[in-house]
């Protein structure tokens, strides 16, 4: 598995080289995974030993069909009944999933489906993610937006209509330390008015210190359960510490936060287990915090810069669509988003059966909404690169347009700061 | 009949039934006003908080009350801030209180909700507050200034019906002001039942949205609330518990 990610950049010093393929090839050479690293905060929780108890004792394979056609025959759907619907077994009956999962998605969101876009203001990081194109060893345009560029961009944005932003960084405390994404936050609330955040997992003061700045939704991929395989897949930084990062939610909403977001990279470890994982972490957190909004995204596996070969190969569409059945049948309360990863198609679709938020004109490189949006070369304006390829790359108008002839009604924003 | 309207802090309806706010579309306000008589229409502010070309607030028609929500809450102090934020927006001097500290159930919160009612009435707000049926707490609704109280039927969106029956209708005996049956209601023989309880007014959303045919389905609804508060005005005839009807009393043999 490890063949398609290592790719080593021209660039490199040989000194880098070195310890690169130290850390690739010999697992001594890498810190522990399961260590607190100096500053990062302890909380008191037993949600990941409850989620992982369960994961432990998953076997997908013994569920059968008399399993399926139990979890699907109504009522209440139990952690045992979602497994079942997340196990091969019920491959065989995925448009039975898909018309429960339609049903409680209906019932719970009418035809409404949710639009935002992502804004990347940093690509910088300290970590080695092999699967990553903003991993530390890729050799790839690094960028920062200052604050002018970041308000530029938020124009740009604004000016397409765009209500619901999120904003994103590399991993990298010392490029994008909190200050500056506190001051990218207060500038969104000018320009937007929902702002979620997608960056490095802090402590608690420093969430608060951004949820004031206006933020009011975290997400964080735990990006893959499978603890010995996340071992192998993040080689260095602090993103390597596994448990701090799966605290991060709880460390959010202990923080003020109004909603959090959740997902596993699919396609890195047994998809099952860590969409199990998963749909389990938002369960019990809501059972500890009721009155927090929660979401799951469902990214896969993408091509990257610098690696092409990057491909998510055990989970095809019609997995993922199982996946995202399972979810909503197993909690119908949850939004759920499908990220531009996947095809038009492919998301035309599942918004009909169980996504609730979709995100259009879609950038993932840094400062390049002004080209992406107005069609302009910027002659010698510098811009960063992106963090893996898209697949939908349709604007806001285009998508607001697609989304309302396929009888769905799109919203732009049904939040209020409070 | 003519005579029979609804009187919500001191202004008046002639229509029982007020859409809800859950989903919402232009198809569905239009049915709900045309088809199901509509005359008070739900709006979540957090909803109409957007600079969308198809905002919410220019589908309203003019002679319709908007009655502003404050979902999102989760606790009165942001229920407060809401409902200013909705006068501010021009949504007149109706509220409807929603605070839910769950996002599973959106079951309401009675003790936050009262005090918010509290806050709201001294502000000179109607205020409608979404409750869980319990009778101590509508009690403290009324003494907080509530001008209706809305006791929900089921979980919110869930189409179950009157799931806390046997509780509405102890609001409805004890309760002076309007008791208008919000959130579960899922088809009109539901809603017929709850207006025969003496149900002031009925609430829905989903009923209507999730129907395959929108302005049928609000017509239903519309005639069966009436009909349910003909029967109710009418006083429905007597319902035997079980057997028949004795045609020689029990107490045939008492002779003075």
């Amino acid at each position: 598995m490890e063949n398609q990610f290592f790719v080593d950049s021209e660039y490199l010093s040989p000194e880098a080289l070195e310890k690169k393929h130290r850390l690739e090839n010999d697992p001594s050479s890498r810190k522990s995974h399961m260590e607190y690293l100096p500053g990062m905060e302890r909380i008191d929780s037993t949600v990941c030993e409850d989620v992982m108890s369960q994961v432990r004792n998953f076997d997908p394979s013994c569920y059968t069909a008399a399993d399926v056609r139990r979890a699907l025959a109504g009522g209440t759907c139990g952690i045992e009944d979602f497994k079942a619907l997340l196990s091969p077994a019920a491959e065989n009956f995925l448009e039975q999933l898909a018309e429960r999962a339609r049903l409680e998605t209906s019932r719970h969101f009418g035809n409404t489906v949710y639009l935002f876009t992502p804004l990347y203001i940093a690509n910088y990081c300290e970590n080695y993610c092999v699967y990553c194109g903003f991993n530390c060893y890729n050799h790839i345009q690094r960028m920062k937006l200052s604050m002018e560029q970041i308000e530029h961009e938020m124009k740009v944005i604004a000016a397409s209509g765009m209500e619901e932003i999120l904003i994103l960084t590399g991993e990298s405390r010392s490029k994008s330390d909190i200050s500056y994404i506190g001051e990218a936050c207060k500038l969104a609330r000018r320009y937007f008015r929902m702002t979620g955040l997608e960056i490095y997992p802090v402590n608690t003061d420093e969430y608060r210190y951004l949820h004031a700045c206006g933020a009011d939704y975290v997400t964080v991929f735990q990006e893959t359960y499978d603890v010995d395989q996340y071992e192998k897949l993040h080689l260095l930084g602090h993103k390597r510490v596994w448990p701090y990062r799966f605290d991060a939610q709880e460390r959010a909403l202990m923080a003020g936060m109004r909603g959090v977001a959740f997902s596993a990279l699919l396609g890195l470890s047994d998809f099952r287990k860590d969409a199990l994982a998963s749909a389990l972490h938002v369960y019990f957190l809501q059972r500890k915090y009721p009155h927090a909004e929660m979401s799951l995204s469902c990214p896969r596996l993408r091509p990257i810069v610098g690696n092409d070969r990057i491909h998510s190969l055990d989970i095809q569409e019609r997995q993922l669509c199982q996946v995202l059945c399972a979810y909503r049948i197993f909690l119908p309360f949850v939004g759920i988003t499908v990220s531009s990863r996947e095809s038009a198609r492919f998301r035309d679709g599942i918004v009909k059966i169980a996504a609730t938020k979709i995100s259009a004109g879609v950038s993932t490189g840094i400062g390049d909404h002004e080209r992406k949006y107005g069609g302009k070369e910027q002659g010698g304006t510098q811009v960063g690169d992106e963090q893996f390829e898209i697949a939908d790359n349709r604007s806001l108008s285009h998508m607001y347009r697609d989304m309302a002839d396929e009888g769905l009604q799109p919203v732009l924003n049904d939040y209020l700061y409070v | 009949m003519k005579n029979d309207t609804l009187i919500i802090g001191g202004h008046e309806f002639h229509s029982r039934f007020i859409l809800g706010s859950g989903k919402y579309s232009l198809s569905l306000i239009e049915a709900a006003v045309r088809d199901a008589g509509a005359e008070i229409i739900t709006l979540a502010v957090r909803r109409a908080n957007t600079g969308e070309q198809e905002n919410i607030l220019d589908f309203i028609p003019e002679n319709v009350t908007l009655l502003p929500n404050t979902s999102g809450a989760r606790n009165a102090g942001e229920a407060v801030r809401i409902a200013r934020l909705a006068r501010e927006l021009g949504c007149g001097s109706f509220v409807k209180i929603e605070i839910m500290r769950d996002t599973k159930y959106l079951l309401p919160d009675n003790e936050e909700t009262i005090r918010a009612t509290e806050i709201l009435a001294k502000e000179g707000f109607v205020v409608m507050p979404y409750m869980y049926p319990d009778l101590n707490a509508a009690r403290d609704l009324v003494n907080a200034g509530a001008a209706s109280v809305m006791p929900l039927a089921a979980p919110i969106g869930s189409n179950r019906g009157l799931a806390t029956k046997e509780f509405i209708q102890i609001l409805i005996d004890e309760i002076d002001l309007p008791v208008i049956v919000d959130a579960g209601i899922g088809k009109p023989s539901q809603a017929c039942e709850a207006m025969e309880m003496g149900a002031a007014a009925i609430m829905a959303n989903t009923a209507l949205a999730t129907a395959e045919n929108l302005p049928l389905m609000a017509s239903a609804f519309g005639q069966a609330i009436e009909a349910g508060r003909k029967a109710y005005l009418a006083g429905t005839g007597r319902v035997l518990t079980r057997g028949a009807s004795a045609s020689d009393p029990l107490t045939g043999f008492l002779r003075d």
